[in-house]
């Protein structure tokens, strides 16, 4: 049973008659072909427009759908040979953040990113996303890692942000996130990041300071979630129990073509039709070809040409847009 | 002493109280001990309570004033950015708040910063201005504190930067965000030219700010009672549902947990840099950089001293084979 966003509506009541028609037999089965053929090509062409025209809000439940692909997906779809390491080796295993070695299309690579989890159990498991301080050292574990072995670093972002916790605030959540983004400017291999679903805050930034820094076409990327920005600039409204959420979204351009617009990330993945929680395998394969691209792109430079071209790009967001 | 001390009752000082703002008026309010005090004696103690030792907002020129050897100093202007690239409205426009801002305060944005010298060590002084619009970090902040990195380098200097911020600069959404990763650019430059880089955290400190260039100085020095943190208080209250221990965030407290090295009172600081700055610097001399150089390619450093190692290691080996 496919889950529905609220403003997929129309689309679910074409796609709803189409299965209702399916379960007709015999004889009138014939003539109901050419109606299911119709109400497809209408729906079909709904979606595309739907998706063509999302508003930033919108953008954001389609970047958090349920069953839209995750770190997990991902790596299934994308490596082999995958070992999954754990801990910081100072506190603890955060499962908020995974990652380990892997072989990814003819080379090794060291994948991490952010899982959300998808049920109930998962979601407590992987605290739905939010690292603690624990994930972020465990990235600088993996990096580090990772240009000893002379790998690539792939990283998925995918998190509402990092987890205000009491634990997490006082063994430095500040410090590991500041670290973390530290070592991704600093790193001797090539980095490739890809906001997948939500790259919410200073949590996501602290695993994407990358040489090429790429968006889903439908994932959102921002300062602050839309909520949190509302509560705040919006307050008295917001108190009087108005939805200004959407709002924020907008005024912030979250959205994956006003970041390329604003020459903040380097390019959009194209997602399949409807999203990729349509159509996991396919988005999954995308993600693939991007990132091998990119690596492509990247894997003829030294380490310090690395550096520099990571530090250049960074140093130029937001000067192009001077006038 | 200001006449009015002289022929006014106790009753009638609080008449004079002017709430937020200390230095217009002549009485004020010590929000820790409720005692009223004279604002020149707030000015002579650099805005500490002479009866609490409460550590109250001190501007950023007279910070500066404070650190600097004879309080001379000279200004680096910050750099111009394009102002308001997302266009953004919330109930007003970010530009209309800026210039309110602007005009309330006579700077351009939220840090000021400085160059002089610390008992005469040529230092960078950067200062957050919390007045405007909370010390929160946009692309002129962080412009203005790679600049003052820059400064830094060019002039053989230490950077000093006083953090207060109540985070990122939302009306700038992403373009804020992307100042996290440019200021540790700006450390990670100061860094490698084996400059000094020490971080006064006052109060408040939180978010963006303090998950970046606040976390990453050689030495983390904090201001009494400071509130430091990433995430708010109350945003953590009500994620775990439950109260946080007396003292959570404070300076003093992340001091226990390991991440301050020192919390100076107000009226230690100028010293406590100095004697810092005079043992980094070693009067002058430059440290030596750390590995991973601008220009250096740290691998191949390695392969040398590997090199030269194992000859050293393999030559009595030699003589013994023979
Ligand atoms: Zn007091």
């Amino acid at each position: 049973m496919r889950s529905y966003l609220d403003f997929e509506k129309p689309i679910a009541e074409l796609e709803g008659r189409i299965d209702d028609l399916r379960t007709i037999n015999g004889d009138e089965a014939v003539n109901v072909e050419e109606e299911i053929s119709k109400l497809e090509s209408r729906a079909e062409k709904l979606l595309a427009d739907t998706y063509a025209n999302l508003s930033r809000w919108q953008k954001t439940s389609v970047a958090r759908h349920a069953a839209r692909p995750h770190f997990k997906e991902y790596v299934a779809g994308l490596t082999e040979d995958f070992t999954p390491l754990a801990g910081d080796r100072a506190f603890g295993e955060d499962k908020a953040i995974l990652g380990g070695p892997a072989r990814f299309r003819g080379r090794s690579v060291m994948i991490i990113g952010h899982e959300k989890g998808r049920d109930t159990k998962s979601r407590i498991d992987h605290n739905f996303g939010m690292a603690r301080p624990e994930g972020y050292r465990k990235s600088v574990r993996l990096m580090e890692m990772a240009e000893r072995f002379d790998m690539p670093v792939i990283t998925l972002i995918d998190t509402s942000g990092a987890y205000p916790g009491k634990g997490a605030e006082e063994r430095g959540q500040a410090e590991a996130i500041a670290a973390s983004t530290e070592k991704c400017l600093s790193l001797g291999a090539p980095l490739v990041s890809v906001i997948v679903g939500e790259g919410g805050s200073g949590g996501a930034v602290a695993l994407a300071a990358a040489n090429k820094v790429l968006m889903m076409e439908h994932a959102v990327y921002s300062v602050i979630s839309p909520e949190g920005c509302a509560s705040i600039l919006w307050k008295e409204a917001q108190g009087k129990g108005e939805n200004k959420a959407p709002d924020a979204a907008e005024a912030m351009k979250i959205s994956a073509q006003d970041l390329l617009e604003l020459k903040v990330i380097d390019g959009i993945v194209p997602e399949p039709l409807g999203g990729a929680h349509r159509d996991p395998e396919a988005a999954i394969e995308r993600l693939g070809d991007a990132i091998e691209a990119a690596l492509h792109d990247l894997e003829p430079l030294s380490p310090d040409e690395l550096r520099v071209q990571r530090r250049a790009k960074f140093l130029e967001i937001g000067r192009s847009l001077a006038v | 002493m200001n006449w009015l001390s002289d022929i006014t009752p106790p009753g009638i000082k609080k008449m004079f109280r002017k709430r937020d703002d200390n230095s217009d008026a002549l009485w004020a309010k010590c929000k820790s001990c409720d005692e009223m005090i004279f604002t020149k004696d707030l000015e002579a103690s650099q805005q500490v309570c002479p009866s609490c030792g409460h550590h109250m907002t001190l501007s950023p020129t007279t910070r500066l004033n404070a650190i600097f050897d004879g309080g001379q100093w000279e200004r680096i202007e910050l750099p111009d950015v394009v102002t308001d690239p997302l266009k953004f409205k919330d109930v007003k426009r970010y530009t209309d708040r800026l210039k309110d801002y602007r005009r309330k305060t006579g700077e351009k944005d939220a840090l000021v910063i400085g160059f002089g010298q610390i008992e005469g060590v040529p230092s960078v002084v950067a200062v957050q201005n919390f007045a405007f619009m909370g010390g929160s970090m946009g692309m002129m902040l962080g412009e203005g504190i790679l600049k003052a990195a820059e400064q830094a380098i060019a002039n053989n200097a230490p950077l000093i930067l006083f953090t207060a911020s109540g985070g990122a600069r939302m009306q700038e959404g992403i373009l804020s965000l992307m100042q996290m990763p440019r200021t540790t650019i700006a450390v990670q430059m100061v860094k490698e030219a084996g400059l000094p880089y020490i971080v006064v955290l006052t109060h408040p400190t939180t978010g963006g700010v303090t998950a970046s260039y606040a976390m990453l100085g050689d030495v983390h020095i904090a201001e009494p009672n400071a509130l430091i943190g990433f995430a708010g208080a109350r945003v953590i209250e009500q994620t775990i549902r439950e109260k946080l221990p007396e003292g959570f965030q404070r300076a003093e407290y992340l001091a226990d947990k390991g991440m301050v090295d020192i919390v100076v009172h107000r009226h230690h600081l100028r010293e406590t840099l100095a004697k810092i700055l005079r043992v980094l610097t070693r009067h002058g001399k430059k440290a030596k950089p750390n590995q991973q150089g601008q220009n250096v390619t740290p691998l191949r450093v390695e392969a040398q001293k590997t090199e030269s190692a194992q000859k050293a290691l393999e030559a009595p080996m030699d003589k013994a084979a023979e």
